[in-house]
């Protein structure tokens, strides 16, 4: 905990700190909107968001570009700020969106709506792999919420793991039956944000508005649950109430941003981790934090997959390559902080 | 009462004991050649004939002896991992072990071109490396579980997306075998396969029983253990290195099966009803799980062969939950 006369000062250095990553990921998307298999220079790119005239630019940039941008901004976002509540809610710097089954749910119904209904490519089992994500998450509650009178979020993290492994199994092992499901799934996988349909972003969009409404309701709860049950409950929180409504975000934001662009756990992970260094203990500016710095993960990876190879790198590869190197600087650095 | 209490333990473990010899034999009768479990303990004892003898001890029982002595390998490694990060998440995997050693193997069966040694050597050889470049990377005056468990997450999400990326560039074909590979199987095995890795499992596994009441010293802290006169940080690499080879000798023939190693120690752990760190159920749980799994994974949808891996996760999964919601069930 800090002393309250420095933090009014610190408070004053994070917005500050807020506002510059924000200047700097509106400048990381205008500058995704200009690069591509056809290099655009920024002045084009700005009178062709501004000015109405249908030219090819402007196809290319608002109908093509944007939205992929806008994709990567939401789905970093959701990942991440579904990292930071599974990690506060869990108490385990291990967790990520992943832990509560939502990979491992989606990816099975997208083994059984290819292999087994005959749903064709990714606009097809978008859905299923959303729906694979919520159901999973509901029946990780179920199973590992704790019971009244124990309190150890060890619980829900097992439950997690355990319904996880047994969807991952099954999908493996019937994925290893159909072929065509296979193809499809190793593509998921690897986490993409390349031929998604426009309409998606809207979507995503709506989701996550519902996902942060709840997530930062609960931020204060969360606070205080770090403080340990008891001391949560002396203060005033209903810990029940915060942990059903956090478990909601959780599902909703990681569930529709993994639905989207594929199983890109490791931001949800990584970027929480940077956002405790720049925000200190208080989960409100983690997630603000995060919101800015997960997205420019994320909107970095896929600009550096269309750059680097003549084909394309898959957002979800760069990603790890970008994120690792910074996640062992923290873990390296003098002070990670542990949860 | 006393007595029952100090009778429970010993007792549990002659029943896990039993359980294993129980599934090994039913996994030894079945399969083309049909026996009766009665038959195979005859042939075991010695009274068989040529074709018996043959089956049982040539083709069955490598497989057989393989799935009892690894699934008791993969557990008493995760039961190392989990002491020393003192994390229920603790596995192998946090050191990289088994994405290193599927990007060694995927390397071996796409650039080489596969076949049996070149796919063990660059698992083993991909798995040491990127155990070695995580321990190095942790390191920093020592290397606390927090730390050594980010390194471990960084590298192996690089490795995980690097597999995915080969295991996507791949022509389907291949890929599905480095799939079933990457799952862990273990199909195939004879002796000449199993016996250099089994020497290996015995010896660290040994080692590792004549270190516990160090590794038990080791959960009560570093500063503490340091106080008591321990060097503390040459302990604990000796026991990485120990639960690594453990983890290694497996995987390189078998592939890296998942999740015994995370969930052996865990059901061990509430079989006993003790929160102590106790070796020998944990290895017995795991020989359990890996041969009633490997069992399963023979029979289930025979004749396809199902990967083991598959269905350890799923019968290791669904037991934790079962745990998780008995009533008693202290977590």
């Amino acid at each position: 905990m800090r002393a309250p006369a420095p933090r009014g000062v610190s408070t004053g250095r994070k917005l500050i700190l807020l506002l510059v990553l924000a200047a700097v990921l509106l400048a990381l998307v205008l500058l995704s909107l200009a690069i591509g298999s056809r290099q655009l220079p920024l002045g084009d790119v700005v009178t062709a968001l501004t000015d109405p005239a249908p030219t090819v630019e402007r196809s290319i940039v608002v109908e093509s570009r944007l939205p992929r941008a806008l994709l990567a901004v939401l789905a970093g976002l959701g990942l991440g700020v579904a990292g930071v509540l599974a990690q506060s809610l869990t108490r385990n710097p291990l967790a990520e969106p992943g832990i509560l089954g939502v990979n491992a749910g989606a990816s099975l119904a997208i083994v059984i709506s290819v292999g087994f209904l005959g749903v064709q490519g990714f606009n097809g089992y978008v859905v299923f792999a959303f729906l694979g994500a919520l159901l999973t998450t509901a029946v990780v509650y179920l199973v590992g919420m704790p019971r009244p009178g124990s309190s150890d979020p060890v619980r829900l993290v097992l439950s997690g793991v355990a319904i996880g492994a047994v969807l991952t199994g099954v999908g493996t092992a019937l994925s290893l039956i159909k072929p065509q499901a296979f193809d499809q799934l190793r593509a998921w996988t690897i986490g993409s944000l390349q031929g998604r349909d426009s309409s998606i972003v809207l979507t995503l969009a709506g989701c996550l508005l519902v996902g942060l409404v709840l997530a930062a309701s609960s931020a204060r709860s969360l606070d205080s649950l770090a403080l340990g049950e008891d001391s949560a409950r002396s203060l005033g929180t209903n810990i029940g109430r915060t942990r059903v409504l956090v478990l909601l975000a959780i599902t909703i934001l990681a569930g529709a941003s993994t639905a989207a662009v594929g199983a890109i756990g490791f931001i949800g992970l990584m970027a929480p981790h940077a956002a405790r260094r720049l925000a200190g203990a208080h989960t409100g500016w983690i997630i603000a934090f995060t919101a800015l710095i997960a997205p420019m993960l994320l909107l970095c990876a896929d600009m550096l997959g269309r750059v680097l190879l003549p084909g394309e790198l898959q957002a979800g590869v760069v990603a790890a390559f970008l994120g690792a190197p910074l996640l062992i600087m923290i873990a390296r650095g003098k002070k990670a902080v542990a949860l | 009462m006393n007595l029952r209490k100090a009778l429970a333990a010993p007792s549990t473990l002659v029943i896990l004991l039993l359980l294993c010899l129980g599934v090994t034999v039913l996994a030894i009768s079945g399969g083309e050649y049909q026996m009766s479990p009665w038959q195979v303990v005859r042939v075991l004892f010695g009274g068989g004939e040529g074709i018996e003898n043959m089956v049982i001890w040539q083709w069955r029982m490598p497989r057989a002896l393989a799935a009892l002595v690894f699934g008791a390998a993969l557990a008493l490694s995760g039961s190392v991992f989990q002491s020393l990060t003192r994390n229920p998440l603790g596995s192998p995997d946090i050191i990289g072990f088994s994405t290193g050693a599927y990007t060694g193997a995927l390397v071996a069966l796409t650039v080489v071109g596969g076949g049996y040694v070149a796919t063990s050597a660059g698992a083993l050889i991909g798995g040491l490396l990127t155990a070695f470049l995580v321990y190095l990377l942790a390191w920093r005056n020592g290397t606390a579980g927090f730390r050594l468990i980010l390194v471990g997450i960084g590298i192996s999400s690089v490795l995980a997306s690097f597999n995915h990326f080969m295991v996507l560039r791949a022509e389907l074909d291949v890929a599905m075998a480095a799939a079933v590979w990457g799952a862990g199987t273990l199909n195939g095995l004879s002796w000449a396969t199993v016996i250099p890795p089994m020497v290996l499992v015995v010896l660290c596994a040994l080692a590792l029983l004549a270190g516990s009441s160090r590794l038990q010293m080791l959960q009560l802290g570093d500063d503490l253990c340091r106080a008591l006169g321990m060097r503390v940080e040459r302990t604990k690499l000796l026991f990485v290195v120990l639960a690594v080879f453990l983890v290694a000798a497996v995987t390189s023939v078998a592939g890296p099966i998942a999740f015994v190693a995370l969930v052996a120690p865990q059901i061990a752990r509430r079989v006993m009803g003790s929160s102590r760190l106790q070796l020998l159920p944990t290895a017995l749980v795991g020989a359990l799980l890996l041969a009633g799994s490997d069992l399963l994974a023979q029979r289930l949808f025979a004749p396809v062969q199902l990967p083991v891996g598959v269905v350890t996760v799923c019968f290791g999964g669904v037991y934790l939950i079962y745990l998780l919601n008995r009533r008693t069930a202290k977590v």
